[in-house]
């Protein structure tokens, strides 16, 4: 498809490769990305969110308050409190831990396993590629959701195997990919030269390939979480993803958001804004690595 | 006693307030439209099934031998003939029970409803052939044969008599089907609707709805007051509610918590009218003695010390159809335990502190403190979803981390069959209300099938076979208190957490409905009439 | 041009075998009996000859060759057995909640090309100004957007704005009516699923119209229209869009074919009986004769319209015919 050709441009190589200092390189990358640099604001936001819940959440997630049900935002309360009086901001702080680690753990399970797969059947070629081109075909031929349901129907629900569940379905689609970019590689000549000099297979694909496809790889991982995220707040929503009282986002969504739509809807709006406004980050800043890293695609 | 005389004196209020609306005469015609709060029934076989499911989506289309009755059902032990003639007197020192069939009912297949068929459809519940499923079948453990004579005349035959006999064949599943049919292929009726009650079938869509017409040839000739009915099936409480709110549909029937009865009071003021009565089921938890460490009973006492009952209750009814404190007996029964007795149990406590210190002792004690364990709970918002978060933080509370298994009705039951769980939410309750038999949920599977705790306790077993046997109340009573004790505090084989409580807004143009204390009695619809 | 039918026909095949050995083993990995789970279902007691009889019911009693022949035998004849949970044939089951389905699917194409193919456009035409910077942030959202959550607050908006306007709350109808016997009724229920389920789905093509168009209007012909002093009009409409939008029909006819992934949470939002929530209802009750159909069902659509698409786009584009 559109990253058949994708050698890394000089761009990009000079991004990678230019001695500036981080702060210079992030400078420039916001000047040129407003977009990608709201995006990348808003990651940094959820991460901190995720990897500091326990500081920075005004409440416990889950301990129950009968004296403070559904109250609407106030100063004790920034984003009100749901039906069991739990802190809606503190459990959307600690949702943020949930999705993090799915939409990560998916992406680079998902992303390493379609990296492997994908450089090696194009390394490889032949009858080995055929036969892994015929199985993505298959795997991919299953909506990600449906996908995601098949397998929790067999492993169950909870945390472990939603991420099983998800990352299943996305593995073929980052294989797909990186097949393509890793087959424009194989050609350039420096691969053969390499494999006239007799280095082993193992080598010529990590020392060559790889860093050659790391492009298209990232701008994949980026989507990746942010798919991932999606998923499993689909799925918790439908009673099939993380169960109570683990706080979620799409948890958050079901039951009592619904029950309580009309007379407090500060339940139902605010996780579903978490949701969308981590997805959006995602997805503006992946937008924007990928115009950066790869110029060609700058229009997709 | 105070407790027992408040929840009869609110029976009363309830009454009082259902038979208020219903002093206009009441118009003919019309479609009612009611909410069934499931995605479909398991089958229409009621009885096969259990499920309130079955009974909102086929009870209009059958009559019964016996019913409550439906013009006082809150006084459950009001029981009166639907297909007999005149309520019997027993003969034979009370082991013969002789009932005459109402001459002219017609099947709406056209043929008549003889004795035969009440015979045959009562030997199927009772005894079920091989391969045929009858949940209720311990209910009728006092059965020896049942006959039908004559075409008019269907007799029981007790091997011993009880006055446990009667409320049981008043049972809202037990369905008369036809002979014919039912010896053609006694599966039939589990995909298939056909009966004599008030309404014909006229329509089904898993999922979606069950829609039924007037029958023309109902034994009674005035009733039903409807055209027809619709039932909706909708699994989501927000479904049920906004369906009411834009008169998509005018009532659901099995109750909603107080904060969605207070949105549609609010709402459409003077539009809704609300019946509220103490109900027949209870949230209850199940340790499962055959995983460690919930063999100790030590630890199951933690659990049941953690709760806090008193406190908790007045916040978690005002969401979930949970709300009475109560021991194993159904709180409206003079057999239950008063507020003062109930202090003396385990997790009954006053003092919340005194018993979660308690619980964290015992568990040091066990070498169980921490624990993690995982709680089977079934996919059922109300209130099943509410009362296992409430619960998981009160466990916390002693330091228990507890996570959740959630799964839908049938692979919950597996679960629970197979024994495959730490801890389970259940729910246990009963279509009649007859505490001496509904108790038995309390006694380990040898006895009673459905107790999934999987233990073995015949010290147990012969205080309540006593109890059972005892004719004297106040002794009846005491023996009550003993097995309650043992089975709740001493050996904490369950822990009984809330009874639940049923509250039922609807449109106010609904008449002649009136509330009982299980949702799943008096649901033919005959009655009911729209004013509008 | 006849080698690449062919050769696109055969890949087909492989696709869909593999995929029905997929299916078949996911669900024969599912722990437990699946006939205990049914028969407890009502909370009773059962005994052994009733799983025996369920087991042969469903052909559990053949081995399992059999079984997979049976299964993809059925699928050639649309006969999926019966299903576990209902007790009806699963055809029946499909085709009842097929209309509703399908309906809202249609609807939410017409959604999607209506808004995405002008707003894409003007966004490619005004590259870099603040109407693209809006567009592309609005398509953003809507990718990023979980449409169940769309669902509730559209719902809630519209119970609290009739409610506001009329003074009596108005929800749309939860019993499906087709939309030959009572137009209005059943499109006044189509219609906010649809659009939640669209908006997603215009995003995506919104996206991909303003990539397409950004190409072509690149593209030399293009500058020759302009060159030669063309009409605006003409040179969008007659030259640039016509040929853009090539890919965008691509990639609408493939995410048609996902959208039965939108539907499983947004029919769940609105309390619909179509294939969506007949799936989730199936893997909740662990019926797996039903989930393995409408599993391969969606599969086979995927790849079913994957090769309508890939024909038509060999046929409408030269590079391909004459290859």
């Amino acid at each position: 498809m559109a990253a058949t050709d994708t050698v890394l441009s000089p761009s990009a190589v000079e991004l990678l490769q230019t001695r500036r200092s981080i702060g210079a390189r992030i400078l420039d990358f916001c000047r040129h990305q407003p977009l990608g640099a709201i995006g990348l604001a808003i990651v940094l936001v959820i991460l901190f969110a995720g990897l500091s819940e326990q500081w920075i959440a005004p409440y416990s997630p889950t301990a129950n308050d009968f004296a403070a049900m559904t109250q609407p935002p106030s100063w004790a309360h920034w984003l009100g409190t749901d039906e069991f009086g739990r802190d809606v901001l503190s459990r959307i702080i600690y949702g943020a831990r949930t999705a993090l680690i799915i939409g990560f753990s998916c992406a680079i399970v998902g992303g390493f396993a379609g990296l492997v797969l994908g450089v090696a059947s194009a390394y490889f070629g032949g009858r080995i590629d055929l036969l892994i081109q015929r199985v993505l075909d298959v795997l991919m031929a299953f909506p990600l959701i449906i996908m995601a349901l098949a397998v929790v129907s067999i492993f169950g629900t909870g945390v472990h195997n939603v991420i099983i569940a998800i990352t299943i379905p996305l593995f073929p689609r980052c294989a797909r990919v990186v097949r393509s970019s890793a087959l424009a590689i194989r050609e350039v000549p420096y691969v053969d030269a390499a494999r006239a000099c007799g280095f082993s297979h193992a080598r010529i694909i990590l020392r060559h390939m790889v860093p050659n496809v790391m492009a298209p790889f990232l701008i994949l991982l980026t989507a990746f979480v942010g798919q991932a995220i999606l998923a499993e707040a689909a799925l918790s929503y439908l009673g099939l993803g993380v169960q109570e009282p683990v706080p979620a986002w799409g948890l958050m969504l079901q039951g009592g958001a619904e029950e309580y739509a009309t007379t407090a809807p500060w339940i139902a709006v605010f996780p579903g804004l978490a949701i969308a406004l981590t997805v959006f980050g995602f997805s503006i800043f992946g937008d924007a690595l990928r115009d950066v890293l790869d110029p060609k695609m700058r229009n997709r | 006693m105070r407790l027992t005389a408040i929840m009869a004196a609110l029976s009363i209020l309830v009454a009082a307030a259902a038979a208020a609306p219903n002093e206009e005469a009441p118009k003919r015609g019309g479609i009612l439209n009611y909410m069934i709060p499931a995605d479909a029934p398991p089958s229409f076989d009621g009885h096969r099934e259990s499920t309130y499911a079955t009974v909102h989506s086929a009870a209009p289309f059958y009559s019964v031998l016996i019913r409550v009755n439906p013009e006082d059902p809150s006084n459950m032990s009001d029981l009166v003939c639907d297909l007999c003639t005149a309520m019997p007197a027993p003969t034979d020192g009370g082991k013969t029970w002789t009932f005459k069939i109402r001459p002219g009912v017609k099947f709406t297949d056209g043929s008549p409803l003889t004795a035969a068929d009440v015979a045959a459809s009562w030997n199927e519940i009772i005894f079920p052939p091989k391969g045929v499923l009858s949940p209720r079948e311990s209910n009728y453990l006092m059965v020896d044969k049942v006959e039908a004579p004559d075409p008019s005349t269907v007799v029981f035959h007790l091997k011993f008599p009880t006055a446990a006999f009667l409320p049981a064949i008043a049972d809202p599943f037990a369905w008369i089907y036809e002979k014919k049919i039912l010896d053609k292929d006694p599966h039939w009726y589990e995909q298939n609707v056909m009966g004599s009650g008030p309404f014909k079938f006229a329509g089904y869509q898993a999922g979606q709805s069950i829609k039924g017409v007037r029958n023309p040839d109902y034994y009674d000739k005035g009733l039903p007051y409807l055209d027809g009915f619709t039932g909706i099936y909708a699994p989501k409480q927000a479904v049920q509610v906004d369906a009411i709110r834009a008169d998509r549909a005018a009532i659901e029937f099995r109750g909603f918590p107080p904060a969605a009865h207070d949105q549609l009071v609010r709402e459409l003021d003077g539009k809704i009218t609300v019946q509220e009565s103490i109900w027949n089921v209870a949230s209850a938890v199940t340790p499962n003695h055959k995983k460690q460490p919930f063999d100790d009973a030590r630890v199951r006492r933690a659990l049941t010390l953690a709760i806090d009952r008193w406190g908790g209750a007045p916040g978690l009814s005002r969401i979930a159809i949970v709300k009475t404190v109560g021991g194993l007996v159904y709180p409206g029964s003079p057999l239950a335990a008063t507020k003062p007795e109930l202090e003396q149990i385990a997790g009954y406590w006053p003092d919340i502190e005194k018993s979660r210190a308690e619980a964290r002792r015992l568990l040091k004690a066990a070498g169980a403190e921490g624990l993690s364990f995982e709680l089977l709970n079934r996919n059922v918002d109300q209130p099943f979803k509410y009362v296992a978060i409430w619960l998981i933080d009160q466990w916390s509370k002693v330091g228990l981390h507890v996570t959740q298994r959630v799964l839908p009705t049938g692979p919950w039951f597996q679960a629970l069959r197979s024994g495959n769980f730490d801890v389970a939410l259940e729910a246990p309750g009963h279509g009649m209300v007859n505490p001496l038999l509904d108790v038995q949920k309390a006694l380990p599977a040898s006895v009673d099938a459905e107790n999934y705790a999987n233990y073995e306790d015949p010290p147990e077993v012969a205080l309540y076979n006593k109890m059972l046997r005892e004719t004297d109340f106040t002794k009846q009573r005491a023996l009550m208190r003993q097995f309650e004790k043992h089975v709740l505090d001493t050996e904490a084989h369950e822990i009984w957490v809330l009874w639940w409580y049923r509250i039922v807004p609807y449109r106010s143009y609904v008449m002649g409905w009136k509330i009982s204390p299980t949702h799943f009695i008096n649901q033919d619809l005959s009655t009911i009439w729209l004013n509008k | 041009m006849y080698r690449y039918i062919v050769n696109r026909l055969l890949l087909v095949v492989p696709t869909l075998v593999g995929a029905a050995v997929l299916v078949f083993a996911m669900m024969r990995l599912i722990p437990g009996d699946i006939c205990v789970v049914r028969l407890g279902s009502g909370g009773g007691t059962f005994d052994e000859a009733a799983v025996t009889a369920c087991h042969i019911e469903l052909g559990l009693n053949h081995p399992i060759w059999r079984q997979f022949f049976d299964f993809v035998w059925g699928f050639f004849h649309f006969d999926f057995g019966t299903s576990m949970w209902t007790g009806k044939p699963v055809s029946f089951e499909i085709m009842q909640r097929l209309p509703i389905s399908l309906e809202i699917a249609i609807l939410a194409t017409v959604v999607a090309l209506l808004l995405a193919v002008p707003l894409g456009t003007i966004s490619a035409l005004k590259q870099n100004s603040w109407i693209d910077l809006v567009v592309r942030t609005v398509a953003i959202a809507g990718i990023a957007t979980p449409s169940f959550w769309l669902g509730i607050l559209s719902i809630l908006l519209v119970l609290n704005l009739s409610q506001a306007v009329f003074g009596s709350p108005w929800m749309p109808p939860i019993t499906y009516v087709p939309i030959w016997q009572d137009p209005i009724r059943n499109l006044s229920m189509a219609f906010l699923p649809a659009v939640t389920v669209g908006y997603r789905y215009s995003a995506i093509v919104m996206r991909m119209t303003r990539s397409a168009m950004l190409e072509v209007l690149r593209e030399d012909y293009i500058r020759t229209a302009w060159a030669k002093g063309l009409v605006h009009r003409i040179v969008i409409n007659r030259h640039a869009l016509k040929n853009a939008l090539l890919p965008v029909v691509t990639l609408a006819g493939i995410e048609f074919a996902f959208l039965i992934g939108g539907l499983v949470v947004t029919e769940q939002v609105f309390n619909l009986n179509g294939i969506g929530r007949l799936f989730v209802q199936a893997v909740q009750n662990q019926d797996y004769t039903l989930t393995q159909a409408l599993v391969m069902l969606a599969v086979a659509v995927f790849v079913l319209t994957n090769l309508v698409v890939d024909l038509a786009y060999a046929w409408l584009d030269p590079r391909i015919r004459f290859a």
